[in-house]
């Protein structure tokens, strides 16, 4: 293969682009600005640290199914594991967003990093919604039917029904996860190339 | 104390406690958990972070 074919490959030219977009030293950089050394920072990865709990005890809680996590001590435990790591993951996730939303996180040419942050925590509420249906118990019923009216009465009942509980589990361990773990992946990667926002720029006025 | 009689401490089974004020009507579990974000906030801009005096000076 000569030397100008190999330029015109489809992933030459893609691993040059990313490369560009995205070196090496940016994507795992060995230091941090010195704003970063703030607690105020730390909730993003907290997050990130839940979001992968969460998984990896969905994973587990998927393998062993129902019967198991309602009935065994173990079962119960991983249970409980899923339900208290997405609680640290929505508390975090909210006091991340809070700090990014006090520090105009947007700036800097980051509107895209925003707003992927904005629909991954909309996707993140809609996973945990059909995680509360798909619990397989009475409370589940309850608060699907309760959702069922919501959902009727914004003339979208018809097309989502979430009294569907095999659907409804469907979506909960496969579609919306995944959307969520793409997104949040994303939203890590425009992190890296836009750098972590700094904070505003203190404003001095000299008088005369 | 057994298993049984720590969970009796946090009964699970009841009805849960709510605050009604003018419309706006909100249980007691999510204000607590509201509050303690709020609360985990303000501490995360007051509190120092370790190690950030020693980098200011490594500068």
């Amino acid at each position: 293969m000569s030397y100008s074919e190999i330029e015109r490959q489809w992933t030459t030219r893609l691993r040059r682009r990313f490369v560009h977009l995205l070196p090496p030293e940016k994507l795992l950089p060995d230091t941090q600005p010195t704003y970063v050394s703030s607690w105020i920072y730390v909730f993003g990865v907290t997050t990130l640290s839940a979001l992968m709990v969460v998984i990896a005890s969905g994973c587990l809680l998927a393998i062993r199914g129902p019967q198991w996590w309602h009935t065994s001590s173990v079962g119960h435990f991983v249970n409980s594991l899923h339900l208290w790591s997405v609680e640290i993951f929505f508390f975090a996730m909210v006091v991340h967003l809070w700090g990014k939303y006090f520090m105009a996180a947007w700036r800097g040419g980051r509107a895209m990093t925003w707003m992927t942050g904005v629909v991954t925590f909309l996707v993140s509420i809609a996973t945990a919604f059909t995680g509360y249906v798909s619990q397989s118990n009475f409370d589940s019923q309850w608060i699907s039917t309760q959702a069922k009216d919501g959902i009727n009465a914004t003339g979208a009942g018809a097309y989502f029904n979430v009294l569907n509980m095999g659907q409804m589990l469907m979506w909960h361990i496969v579609l919306l996860p995944l959307v969520a773990v793409l997104l949040t992946a994303l939203h890590v990667l425009l992190v890296r190339v836009k750098g972590v926002v700094p904070p505003f720029e203190e404003h001095v006025e000299v008088n005369a | 104390m057994t298993f049984i009689n720590l969970a009796a401490i946090f009964p699970l089974t009841t009805l849960g406690h709510y605050i009604h004020w003018h419309f706006i009507e909100i249980s007691v579990a999510n204000l607590i958990v509201i509050v303690l974000m709020v609360i985990t906030f303000i501490a995360a801009l007051v509190f120092p972070f370790p190690g950030r005096r020693r980098r200011r000076d490594n500068r």
